[in-house]
């Protein structure tokens, strides 16, 4: 009862950020890169709940913006992560042997560098922009789907229905299709509604320390970068993006809890 | 207990191996030259020619790529351009100040999440724990570039209690350490919680109870000891997070670790210095996941005998 109550929170919560973002230009008819200089650093007033930046750029229509683009990363780094995840975890579960010990030596290795270090080490040397940072994201986020879907198959080739389905002659395409990926879908479904969390957390990481998306281009990291500069004199350049980034991760954590207790309750 | 050390010790090798190997694939066989983002595309030729003759950027890959496995093993991390000192030298100069923020965090989230998390176990569905459940909540959604700025109005600018930045003595590592520990709080808390569930209502308990033990010694000796390990286990994935954290907080706090060293040598273009930090980071997050394998064994027999079989 509790767990389904966090869902449903979850859920209003991102609903409400999906239709803040889409209707946006209703919410706040302010264009995010309107500079108006002698608005700069103005407080919150009538028409402009969240005041205005250095450069008296409306700050809600920038959050807005800027949901937009984590989102969009957020989705997107979990699409792709997931696909190579699961081609790389079930051709090392499916063949085993060698193959499964490359595999897993190369996950070992990509798993020995904590969190978005990689990506930093990587935003380090690409050109700051939306598809790189899709890049540096992916290129370590595949790893924990791919541990998971080896697992899955593991146990899954063993099993009597898949057993059956190869002494029938059953090509690897239709094993794969028909008795694999379906009965892993749910373990993904699970991991990839926290992944985008974690990526959203992750992208605005990196746009605060200066590596992710750049001026003029708004992103909640890289506007409570800003703010931070400004924290005597306009504390709300730096509170309402962060208010957003926090609630948008609990929105998706307490959904993913509620999908996790949905589709495995035994966890 | 000495095979488990050395089979885990020799897994290290090939990984620690492996991470050189990424790192310098990244910053040498990634489009772009490194000597135009050092320079800029608009640098003379012959300044050019100098700078990647003295990188050694002039030699084939292969070359380049066995030369600087040399130099590493012999504990040569090259010398940062920028800053004209020895790269290994600059990160132990960093890492103490590091090392005291990382242990700081780690000490703040066990003193938030195990009164808390042992209290909900031992009254479930109270409002202690409903209260409890919902700080673990906001602690885990909050990023820490935030909470810090959050913590400096608070308590830097607006009572003045604790400096903004810097490290100058105990008080300038209360807020980093806050807000670092915050996170790691949160998900320790939801595991404390959890073990302790599973361990209070299990017989040997009952049994230390008839026996007329006091309740302190009960949680503190009995079911502490039982309940550690999925929390060891907890402590050492999160170390990840704790790491890249430090990172962040580092910048956040203007703290000189090797965090913000790794930041300041991005911004810099001193990419000899970004390679040893992320090496450096690597390097100390396995080790540590290794000393958490140890402890594992140390602390439940099961898997000293598993590992001898």
């Amino acid at each position: 009862m509790f767990k389904k109550i966090n869902f449903n929170i979850g859920f209003v919560i991102i609903l409400v950020l999906l239709l803040a973002t889409f209707f946006a230009s209703f919410i706040s008819s302010s264009d995010p890169y309107q500079i108006e200089l002698s608005k700069g650093l103005a407080k919150p007033e009538w028409g402009h709940p969240f005041g205005f930046d250095k450069l008296g750029r409306d700050i809600l229509s920038r959050t807005l913006e800027g949901a937009k683009i984590s989102l969009f990363i957020g989705f997107s780094v979990v699409i792709i992560s997931v696909i190579i995840g699961t081609f790389v975890g079930t051709l090392a579960g499916y063949l085993g042997g060698l193959p499964d010990e490359i595999i897993m030596r190369i996950t070992d290795i990509f798993l020995a560098f904590p969190g978005i270090l990689l990506a930093i080490g990587l935003m380090s040397v690409l050109k700051p922009s939306v598809f790189n940072i899709i890049i540096a994201l992916s290129a370590f986020g595949w790893v924990g789907y791919a541990r998971l879907v080896r697992s899955q198959i593991l146990s899954l080739k063993e099993r009597d229905f898949v057993v059956a389905a190869v002494a029938q002659g059953a090509t690897h395409k239709r094993i794969f299709k028909n008795h694999l990926l379906t009965n892993i879908v749910s373990s993904l479904i699970i991991e990839a509604s926290f992944g985008v969390a974690g990526n959203i957390l992750a992208e605005a990481g990196l746009s605060f320390l200066g590596l992710g998306i750049q001026a003029p281009y708004a992103s909640w990291g890289s506007m409570i970068a800003e703010g931070r500069n400004f924290l005597l004199v306009a504390p709300h350049l730096t509170l309402y993006p962060g208010l957003l980034i926090a609630f948008t991760v609990m929105g998706l954590n307490l959904m993913g809890d509620g999908i996790r207790d949905f589709l495995d309750p035994n966890q | 207990m000495r095979n488990l050390i050395l089979k885990r010790l020799l897994l290290l090798l090939p990984i620690i191996w492996g991470v050189v190997t990424i790192v310098f694939v990244i910053t040498h066989i990634i489009p772009g030259d490194p000597i135009d983002l050092i320079l800029g595309e608009t640098a003379r030729q012959s300044d050019r020619e100098e700078l990647r003759k003295a990188m050694g950027l002039d030699k084939p890959m292969h070359q380049q790529y066995f030369t600087y496995m040399k130099q590493l093993i012999q504990g040569d991390f090259g010398e940062s351009i920028y800053r004209k000192q020895k790269v290994l030298n600059l990160i132990i100069k960093k890492a103490k100040a590091s090392f005291e923020l990382a242990f700081s965090s780690i000490i703040v989230a066990i003193l938030i999440a195990f009164p808390l998390g042992i209290a909900s176990a031992r009254s479930p569905g109270s409002w202690l724990d409903i209260i409890s459940s919902f700080i673990a909540v906001i602690g885990g959604s909050v990023p820490v570039f935030w909470l810090g700025p959050i913590l400096i109005i608070c308590f830097s600018i607006g009572t003045g209690w604790f400096p903004v930045s810097g490290r100058s003595g105990i008080s300038s590592i209360i807020l980093p350490a806050l807000t670092l520990g915050a996170s790691l709080s949160a998900v320790l808390m939801r595991m404390i919680r959890s073990s302790f569930l599973e361990i209070l209502p299990q017989e040997f308990l009952a049994t230390a109870k008839a026996k007329g033990l006091s309740e302190r010694r009960i949680i503190f000796i009995h079911a502490f000891r039982n309940a550690c390990l999925p929390i060891i286990t907890i402590l050492s994935l999160q170390l990840g997070s704790l790491l890249t954290g430090t990172i962040i907080t580092e910048t956040v706090f203007a703290w000189p670790g090797v965090g913000r060293l790794i930041i300041q040598s991005i911004s810099a273009r001193d990419y000899q210095l970004v390679q040893g930090c992320v090496i450096f980071i690597a390097t100390i997050y396995i080790i540590t996941n290794l000393l958490a394998d140890i402890l594992y064994g140390l602390l439940d027999p099961r898997i000293r005998i598993e590992e001898n079989v």
